[in-house]
């Protein structure tokens, strides 16, 4: 992560922010304004990274993932699916259930993981081709299993969808409890509980920031990291040195997999406990230029998926600051300017305005040995 | 960085080349129809009550003929789009965007023009400015990424993404605001009725089928001679199969880039505009949703050949006609048809695999239409 970059993203979340704390000072004190902007950000950007890190390990290993939207869109509802049949079916308590849900959203996205590492490695099939046979599958098996299971004949669950045993539970930090008793004024505590919010996220969004640097360690630290980037630069080089290509290629694939399932689990079980068709609405593309825009590395798309956090949070806020933004900014009472936002900017980006990128140089090539 | 050898540089036959490229498609249907089956008996229903529904659906009676017709008419333009784009190596997934701006921007000189101007039009003047600004739509909209494309590597796979979601949202955007239909009773995102002089006269009276269809065999045609016949075609095709050697060959890769793309956005467009013109009269949300993706398929399918996308616009139309029929006759979900759909794009994608089910021999040929994210 070059400095220009950073300096870039930067200045956007800045300028995001600003512009928020500007126009919402007259409700609330910035420095509220500033840390429920932060835990947004946080939570928004938890799927957007995760999808980042899928694209990551696949391409480093050198093969284009264009199916993330599709594998976060099968794993949202497999996963909603399962926690719904454990709960519903098999009579489990609703923690057990929620935990298989996220479980069976990995083992999906692992699947779909798999399909992709055999069109594209197995049978060479064009990359971008077989992103795209996952990408319109999963719209296809989703709609159709959304409707067969729930409203189809002989279904359990006799043409009403039932309620989700819930969402994952938000993990308190005591940021509050132990500094609180610091304070001697109102405005201290107000400062100590709205830094808290930040740090009050639930277990997916905590996992992904986690994943960040974890990846990082993995692909940069560690033999099994160093051979999968070798696979993915320079593959008969890493052949001939004895490392199996396709081995290495099916374990990024399947990783990327399951990071992206681990995405698809934060929009049915820990954001809202519900599925509705084509719920991922872009956002795994949207991961993929936050990959790119990180030039292929764990912390950059974090960084990069931290911007789209926090444009979507700009969009957040000015529906709830509609009545007070000022007249010479009306164009931002607009929910669908704001809302166009997260996609311009990351066609700014692509352009390479910020300096170009450069993928791993067997990225999209097939092996043939 | 292989050479798209498919691309059939010397440029063949018209019905040879077709026939030579449709034997694995043939067998991937085959096989996405048992494998479908399959399903359709893992979830109790009735497979041959299924397909019997389908087919009688699409092409039981001139109606269902007409309603066929009516589906494959923008198929075969938006397939055509994608698979034009393909040739010059390109992967247009934007078609969607492309389309639904075309037919807004149709829908908005249709039904405007003539207060704008404050008397009305002759149709011969109006039909064909309405379609015309329409493909324009579709053209600019396209021709954006095409720029970027050639002059800052910007991936068009990502930008007809987000030109899509930008496309979508602004649309939304006019139809429940500045274009919505102001009668009382309206309560649905659309425009009001485009004028009597922006329609195009029927075919057969009561039937549902326009011109539109003829026009897209024509077009098919067209696109093909363009491709195998015109100099601007070789330089298309030549750029997609490599092009740094384009480039050694004196072709301007970055204008031809534009080129192509700004072409397979017209001819998005004109599926927009002919949907608003020859069908519905009027634009309305949603109403354009998943053509996009059904068209990256049906070039898929098609082989990126004109006649074949013809011919795939037709299944897959036929496919979403008789759905309606299947569904009344096996109380199974039209999503099945989605599945079916993704199945069969399975295995022509992945044509090892069925030449490895049917023992068919690899050509030699590979098949790369995209390469990487360089740009």
């Amino acid at each position: 992560m070059d400095l220009r970059r950073f300096g870039f993203i930067l200045l956007i979340i800045i300028v995001l922010f600003g512009l928020v704390v500007f126009i919402g000072q007259v409700k609330s004190p910035p420095i509220v304004i500033i840390t429920s902007m932060m835990a947004t950000t946080i939570a928004v950007a938890t799927p957007l990274t995760l999808g980042a890190l899928a694209g990551v390990f696949c391409e480093r290993a050198g093969v284009v993932n264009i199916g993330i939207e599709g594998m976060m869109l099968s794993s949202a509802f497999f996963g909603w699916l399962s926690a719904i049949y454990m709960f519903h079916v098999f009579g489990f308590p609703v923690g057990v259930s929620i935990w298989t849900g996220v479980l069976f959203a990995i083992l999906s996205g692992m699947l779909m993981g798999l399909l992709l590492a055999v069109l594209s490695i197995t049978y060479k099939v064009d990359q971008i081709i077989g992103g795209t046979v996952i990408n319109i599958l999963a719209v296809g098996l989703t709609g159709f299993l959304n409707r067969q299971l729930f409203f189809g004949r002989g279904s359990v669950f006799g043409g009403n969808v039932p309620n989700s045993p819930g969402v994952l539970p938000t993990l308190h930090v005591p940021v509050t409890e132990i500094f609180s008793p610091l304070c001697h004024s109102a405005e201290c505590l107000q400062v100590v509980t709205s830094i808290n919010k930040v740090f009050d996220q639930k277990p997916v969004a905590i996992s992904a920031i986690l994943l960040v640097f974890i990846a990082h360690y993995i692909l940069f630290y560690t033999r099994w990291g160093l051979r999968a980037r070798a696979v993915g630069e320079h593959p008969k080089a890493a052949d001939t040195v004895g490392i199996n290509v396709f081995k290495m290629r099916y374990a990024s694939v399947i990783i990327g997999g399951g990071l992206a399932g681990l995405a698809g689990a934060y929009f049915t079980i820990e954001s809202v406990p519900s599925f509705e068709p084509l719920l991922t609405n872009g956002r795994g593309f949207i991961s993929l230029a936050a990959m790119i825009f990180g030039n292929w590395t764990p912390i950059g798309a974090w960084t990069a998926a931290l911007v789209f956090g926090a444009s979507q949070a700009l969009n957040i806020n000015m529906q709830l600051f509609r009545d007070v933004i000022p007249p010479q900014l009306a164009i931002l009472q607009q929910s669908y300017v704001v809302g166009l936002i997260p996609y311009i900017l990351t066609m700014i980006i692509l352009t390479g305005i910020i300096g170009r990128t450069t993928p791993p140089a067997a990225d999209g090539v097939p092996y043939e040995k | 960085m292989q050479a798209d050898t498919s691309s059939d540089l010397p440029s063949k036959g018209f019905l040879r080349s077709a026939l030579d490229a449709m034997l694995v498609p043939f067998l991937a249907i085959l096989t996405a129809v048992v494998l479908g089956g399959i399903i359709i008996a893992v979830v109790r229903g009735n497979p041959f009550l299924a397909y019997y529904g389908l087919i009688q659906g699409s092409f039981g009676s001139a109606k269902a003929l007409s309603e066929t017709a009516v589906w494959a008419t923008p198929y075969i333009f938006a397939g055509l789009a994608v698979a034009l784009a393909f040739k010059g190596g390109l992967f247009n997934i934007g078609a969607e965007g492309q389309l639904a701006l075309g037919a807004t921007v149709s829908a908005l000189i249709g039904y405007a023009l003539p207060d704008w101007l404050g008397f009305d039009l002759p149709a011969i003047i109006h039909l064909p400015l309405t379609i015309l600004v329409g493909v324009a739509g579709g053209a600019f909209w396209a021709a954006i990424v095409g720029f970027l494309k050639a002059y800052t590597g910007g991936h068009e796979v990502i930008n007809t993404i987000m030109m899509n979601y930008i496309a979508l949202n602004t649309i939304s955007y006019l139809l429940n605001g500045p274009m919505k239909d102001r009668d009382p009773n309206n309560v649905i995102a659309r425009t009001p009725l485009i004028a009597e002089s922006a329609r195009m006269p029927e075919i057969f009276e009561g039937l549902r089928v326009h011109w539109g269809f003829v026009l897209a065999l024509l077009t098919a045609f067209v696109i093909w001679w363009l491709l195998n016949k015109t100099t601007l075609g070789f330089e298309i095709r030549m750029v997609g199969a490599n092009p740094d050697a384009a480039k050694y060959a004196g072709i301007n890769v970055k204008r031809t880039i534009i080129v192509t793309m700004t072409l397979s956005g017209l001819l998005a467009g004109m599926a927009g505009a002919l949907e608003v013109t020859g069908l519905n009269f009027r634009h309305e949300l949603g109403f354009s949703i998943g053509y996009g993706f059904d068209a990256i398929a049906i070039a898929l399918l098609g082989k990126s050949h004109p006649l074949g996308v013809v011919l795939a616009s037709i299944l897959f139309a036929a496919m979403r006609n008789g759905a309606t029929r299947m569904q009344f006759l096996t109380q199974l979900p039209v999503d099945l048809i989605s599945v079916l759909q993704a199945l069969i794009l399975l295995f022509v994608a992945a044509d090892a695999i069925i030449r490895y089910l049917y023992g068919i021999k690899t050509k030699g040929e590979r098949v790369v239409l995209t390469r990487g994210w360089g740009g």
